[in-house]
């Protein structure tokens, strides 16, 4: 039923895979956590312009789905003359997706750090850019810890997507494997096997460093 | 500046003219004037809602006035907006406060809390803000533990650091907002006696808000007495404190010593 031969022939095609999917996912959150902070941080901002730019944003990103928006990128957006490749493109729409959502748990992040905070900054007369690095955002970022994890494993977890936007990542390689040789059980076993191995990890890694930075 | 500096008693450090500030629909100051010379030591004394750290709060430019102005230095003192604290640069690292409920970065370590400002906002090395760190950590008997987290220091200890850190802005005005309130009892003398010590050794000007009247009486110079949003009572220690004139100061100190 199952050949471990072949399966072990498929291995190192569906590994390139893995690797473009992986790629495409630490690119892209690092991409939604700049994105999240930096709108998070907007969202706080004296200008009234700002505030409502970038609560658009995440209402826009947040209601409308991920499949949606990478069309709209690859496929609607170089009409316009805009032509990026499709990793850079894949990136960018994770990012976006998922930096609206980072945004919105970074604000109320943001709004549990006390008030006092503030103050005491102000008294020092900081400047604004140090009181977010230095005193408000490093305390927000600690109760953000776990919830980046599931962000970062919601976001690998969505990859699949990307296969309509032509990147060769697991899912596309499995697929395209399956569609070749017309043997679904090794290619989509492996692949199911492969994003575990990834997952799993991730989250025990992101639950010990969550448990870990709040005991100091 | 130049001014000042020339005819010290023509330019009183801190004005508030025609203050009015309300919080929502509740008052807390009304039509308040005020004059404060540089190097005076005043306390504020009176019951809770009076405006007492309103007044603080306004002179640092945590708060706006509603209505009226105030001046340090010379200079009007913020807007309302917590991003706005630099257009008020005239009245930048002149002023410290220090709260109720100490208000200490949690993630830094003490050392750290005291040197942030002097590196960001002064500009000093590193090795100089240390040394300053240091030397104010000493001044409030602390000095034992700059590697310390605040999370690990005693209320008292936590209110000594926020006043080294405030310090180590060199200021020409301190704010004391009832930093004793937030104290269990045994710790309130720790915290005293060095404000009393920078009292006492600084050319500073000092505004405090305590509800410690023999504390008032030992470091101030001038009495406040606060109640409703105006200034009921003001004069020197013995005036205010010793003989009060007014029936409502005296029923004030009587609830006080009753307690």
């Amino acid at each position: 039923m199952f050949d471990y031969a072949f399966a072990l022939s498929i291995l190192p095609e569906l590994l390139a895979g893995l690797w473009v999917t992986l790629q495409v996912m630490v690119a892209g959150f690092f991409c939604a956590l700049i994105i999240g902070v930096g709108v998070a941080v907007l969202l706080e901002s004296p200008v009234r312009v700002l505030r409502i730019i970038s609560q658009s944003y995440i209402t826009f990103f947040r209601q409308t789905p991920l499949l949606v928006q990478l069309y709209f990128l690859f496929f609607a957006l170089p009409q316009t003359g805009l032509q990026l490749p499709a990793m850079s493109t894949g990136m960018i729409g994770l990012g976006l997706y998922y930096g609206a959502y980072i945004a919105e748990s970074f604000r109320a992040a943001i709004g549990d750090v006390p008030r006092g905070q503030w103050e005491a900054a102000r008294a020092l007369d900081l400047s604004p850019s140090v009181t977010w690095w230095r005193i408000i955002l490093p305390q927000a970022l600690k109760p953000m810890l776990p919830i980046l994890g599931n962000y970062l494993i919601g976001m690998f977890k969505e990859t699949p997507l990307l296969a309509v936007i032509t990147i060769p990542e697991l899912f596309q390689t499995a697929r395209q494997i399956a569609g070749l040789t017309y043997r679904f059980n090794e290619p989509y076993t492996l692949m199911a096997l492969l994003f575990l191995a990834i997952s799993l990890p991730t989250s025990l890694l992101f639950s010990v460093l969550g448990k870990k930075k709040r005991h100091d | 500046m130049t001014n000042s500096t020339a005819h010290p008693p023509a330019t009183p450090l801190i004005t508030l003219n025609n203050v009015v500030k309300y919080y929502g629909e509740t008052q807390v100051l009304d039509n308040l004037s005020l004059t404060i010379p540089a190097g005076q030591k005043v306390a504020l004394i009176g019951p809770s809602g009076s405006g007492k750290s309103t007044i603080l709060r306004l002179i640092k430019g945590l708060e706006t006035p509603t209505e009226g102005s105030v001046l340090v230095n010379g200079h009007p003192v913020g807007r309302n907006n917590r991003f706005r604290w630099f257009s008020s640069q005239p009245v930048r690292h002149e002023v410290g406060m220090v709260f109720q409920h100490f208000n200490l970065f949690p993630h830094l370590s003490v050392l750290q809390n005291v040197i942030e400002a002097p590196i960001s906002v002064l500009r000093l090395s590193r090795e100089e803000a240390i040394a300053r760190g240091h030397h104010y950590l000493n001044l409030v008997g602390l000095g034992h533990k700059a590697q310390a987290w605040p999370a690990t220091l005693s209320g008292g200890q936590q209110q000594r650091v926020a006043i080294a850190r405030a310090l180590a802005m060199h200021p020409r005005i301190m704010l004391f907002d009832e930093v004793t309130s937030a104290l269990d009892p045994e710790l309130v003398g720790e915290v005293l006696h060095v404000i009393r010590d920078i009292a006492h050794s600084q050319n500073m000007t000092m505004l405090l808000v305590t509800h410690e009247m023999s504390f008032a009486r030992d470091v101030a110079d001038r009495v406040l007495f606060m109640e409703k949003g105006k200034v009921a009572d003001d004069g020197t220690p013995e005036q205010v404190l010793v003989n009060p004139t007014h029936a409502r100061t005296r029923q004030f100190l009587n609830i006080l010593t009753e307690r």
